[in-house]
């Protein structure tokens, strides 16, 4: 599915400083229901967002109306557990397209690059600098340019750079999903398959 | 050059190398199920693409799966709508597909092995974390999203780089009532749940040589658990005996040939790592979790550690606790258990089963608590029956449900309620995961049984 180019966005951004915030906390199972790409930014942190009537849970970040933006930015080990990408559906639907830590899982980062949100991976430290300035001004504004490979805190000029393999970066500048590689070289693959046992 | 199991596998399924980018690499077996898939053949009809290789792909309905009535019409609409959905996708595309009802169904890492569809040195894929259970038969396996299941439906490859490369060994002799779901508790609570992110992992000594291949399926089960990919154990004489004559293996000349084979995937003996640790078999005792991720385990004997103890930050580990309703320093002995979950693609075959029954034998189930024995496929329900095990576990007052996911991810009916503590076989603890507000504490099949009969956390070594 074709997903929006990403070149540099800037935002004001939310912060989640748990540690482990894993897929059943960012889609709960029981939304994973569907049979199309439709409503998951609505379950986004469900059972954080809702308490068990529906009403509103006032203590969460994304009930909090101060913090708002399309930069998520969230604690060590972000994303762990299940392979859904219902998870990443959820994340890019509610409308963030970039989600930063000091760490991702594995899966849930793989799954964020197919479908284009951008996951900014940096040290800890920086981390804390960026929480401290969310915290200190919810307007503080954060610049992710991706051609450069670099996230910024406007307010501070706070600078780190952040990794990701040149044919990814490619994809997402120009919106293009690894399908359409894959079925350029389809020859390719058959001739490899030809030449297998099982 | 010298090579790990792992870059043997890995290296012969590279189809290109893209510089600076990942590997353009090729699947030999891939899992679909109800959940993952629906949204990859959208994606197909939209492109207006084929599969390319129906034949690599198995179909099987499990995690949004009743089991209670399966004979009966899904009264859910929406999981009624995904299982059509994958028969639907199956039929149209030429897939093989194990239904509900059909007499092969049940979870797909539990009837992939059992059906010789797994086998060494393959590359398997699912839209399923879990995956990485057939890492047990020296095969690279390891779950992806619902796009790369769109890519192996249509091209049978994914676009991934190379994991760097762990080994974990465990060397002596695993103690009275400590099995394999202890040794693998015990790795991740040593590593925590992301201290292999970033790898693919290895389990060598003989702690995993001596294993069955059940108790191999569990350990790399929970690999994923520890953040790792994916991890595997080489293939030998137990893996070949196992899959000889499996419905789906190879026969006759074609067998011998791929054995010949399989024994070549051994790790170099120069071959080096990334990174290797080693632990003590004697170390490890009956695990279970206290926390809301499964590297919040400790040894049951033990009390639930301070925070200062932990790694990580203490506001994160507080809201742990509190979500648990436990504090500091509890003994995690003797607290109160309203739920037992055996079953699961980490605990849910017939070794389990058997592990279970025997400590409930001749006992009584607590009456407090409500007992989930849920089999990880027809086979598994068929050996339970064949056995004897069904007489021993209705005779102590449980009864048998029937194949799939069940409890481990509560899609279906069988949610633990909000604030009930519920002893799982299952693999993730996660704040919710059997049901909203439920609190999990993994173990092992014999401390479920134990916790079963008792209504309380129990150590399994006073009852063996």
């Amino acid at each position: 599915m074709a997903y929006d180019k990403f070149n540099i966005l800037t935002s004001t951004a939310v912060p989640l400083p748990l540690e482990n915030v894993d897929t059943d906390q960012i889609i709960p199972a029981r939304f994973l229901k569907a049979t199309k790409r439709e409503g998951f930014g609505d379950n986004l942190f469900r059972d954080w967002r809702y308490n068990s009537d529906n009403s509103l849970k006032e203590d969460f970040v994304l009930n909090n109306p101060i913090y708002s933006g399309k930069i998520l930015v969230g604690g060590k080990n972000f994303g762990s557990g299940s392979s859904r990408e219902h998870a990443a559906w959820a994340v890019y639907d509610y409308g963030f397209r970039c989600v930063v830590s000091s760490f991702f899982a594995d899966i849930f980062k793989n799954n964020c690059l197919n479908i284009g949100v951008l996951p900014v991976q940096i040290s800890p430290e920086f981390s804390e600098q960026i929480f401290e300035a969310i915290y200190d001004d919810p307007k503080t504004e954060i610049e992710v340019n991706l051609p450069a490979q670099t996230i910024t805190i406007l307010s501070t000029g706070a600078q780190e750079s952040f990794e990701i393999n040149s044919y990814k970066k490619e994809n997402m500048l120009n919106g293009f999903d690894d399908i359409d590689y894959l079925q350029n070289i389809k020859g390719e693959i058959e001739s490899f398959a030809d030449g297998l046992l099982l | 050059m010298s090579k790990t199991l792992f870059d043997k596998v890995w290296d012969s399924h590279v189809v290109r190398k893209i510089e600076g980018g990942p590997d353009v690499f090729f699947i030999d077996r891939h899992f679909i199920h109800e959940v993952t898939s629906p949204v990859a053949f959208l994606g197909l009809k939209s492109r207006g693409l084929k599969v390319l290789y129906p034949e690599r792909t198995f179909a099987t309905a499990d995690h949004n799966t009743p089991t209670i009535n399966q004979h009966l019409p899904v009264e859910d609409p929406l999981s009624a709508n995904q299982l059509k959905a994958l028969e639907d996708n199956s039929n149209e595309y030429g897939i093989s597909h194990w239904g509900l009802g059909h007499q092969k169904n049940g979870i797909v890492h539990v009837v992939g092995p059992e059906n010789g569809i797994t086998f060494p040195g393959a590359t398997i894929v699912c839209g399923d974390s879990h995956t990485s259970t057939h890492g047990a038969f020296g095969a690279i396996a390891f779950g992806i999203g619902t796009s790369e299941v769109e890519m192996v439906l249509s091209t049978q490859c994914i676009m991934q780089p190379k994991p760097k490369k762990m080994r974990i060994n465990v060397n002596g002799q695993l103690g009275k009532g400590v099995t394999p779901k202890d040794v693998a508790l015990y790795i991740i609570s040593q590593l925590s749940t992301s201290g292999a992110t970033g790898y693919f992992v290895e389990y060598a000594g003989d702690v995993f040589e001596n294993m069955t291949m059940e108790g191999r399926m569990t350990v790399c089960n929970l690999s994923i658990e520890m953040g790792a990919r994916g991890g595997m154990i080489a293939p030998d004489e137990t893996t070949f005996a196992y899959l000889k004559d499996k419905p789906l293996s190879l026969k006759g000349a074609e067998w011998d040939k791929a054995v010949a084979y399989w024994k070549t995937l051994k790790t170099d003996a120069d071959a080096t790592f990334d990174k290797e640790i080693s632990f003590n078999a004697s170390d490890i005792e009956p695990m279970i979790t206290y926390g809301t991720n499964p590297g919040m385990g400790i040894g049951i004997s033990k009390h639930i550690p301070k925070a200062e103890q932990v790694e990580g930050g203490k506001a994160t580990y507080k809201k742990s606790l509190d979500y648990m309703g436990y504090n500091e320093n509890d003994s995690m002995i003797g607290k109160k258990v309203d739920y037992v979950f055996l079953g699961s693609c980490t605990n849910g075959r017939i070794e389990d089963f058997r592990a279970f029954a025997s400590i409930v034998k001749g006992k009584k189930k607590a009456d407090h608590v409500t007992a989930w024995l849920v089999p990880g496929s027809h086979e598994v329900e068929a050996k339970i029956k064949e056995e004897g095990i069904l007489d021993i576990i209705t005779e102590a007052g449980f009864s048998l449900r029937q194949p799939g996911c069940s409890a481990c991810l509560a899609m279906n009916d069988d949610k633990v309620p909000a604030g009930k503590y519920a002893v799982s076989t299952s693999n993730r603890n996660f704040e919710g995961r059997q049901g909203p507000g439920s609190r999990t504490l993994l173990a092992s099949p014999l401390v479920a049984a134990a916790a079963a009969v008792t209504g309380v956390v129990t150590d399994p070594r006073d009852l063996i």
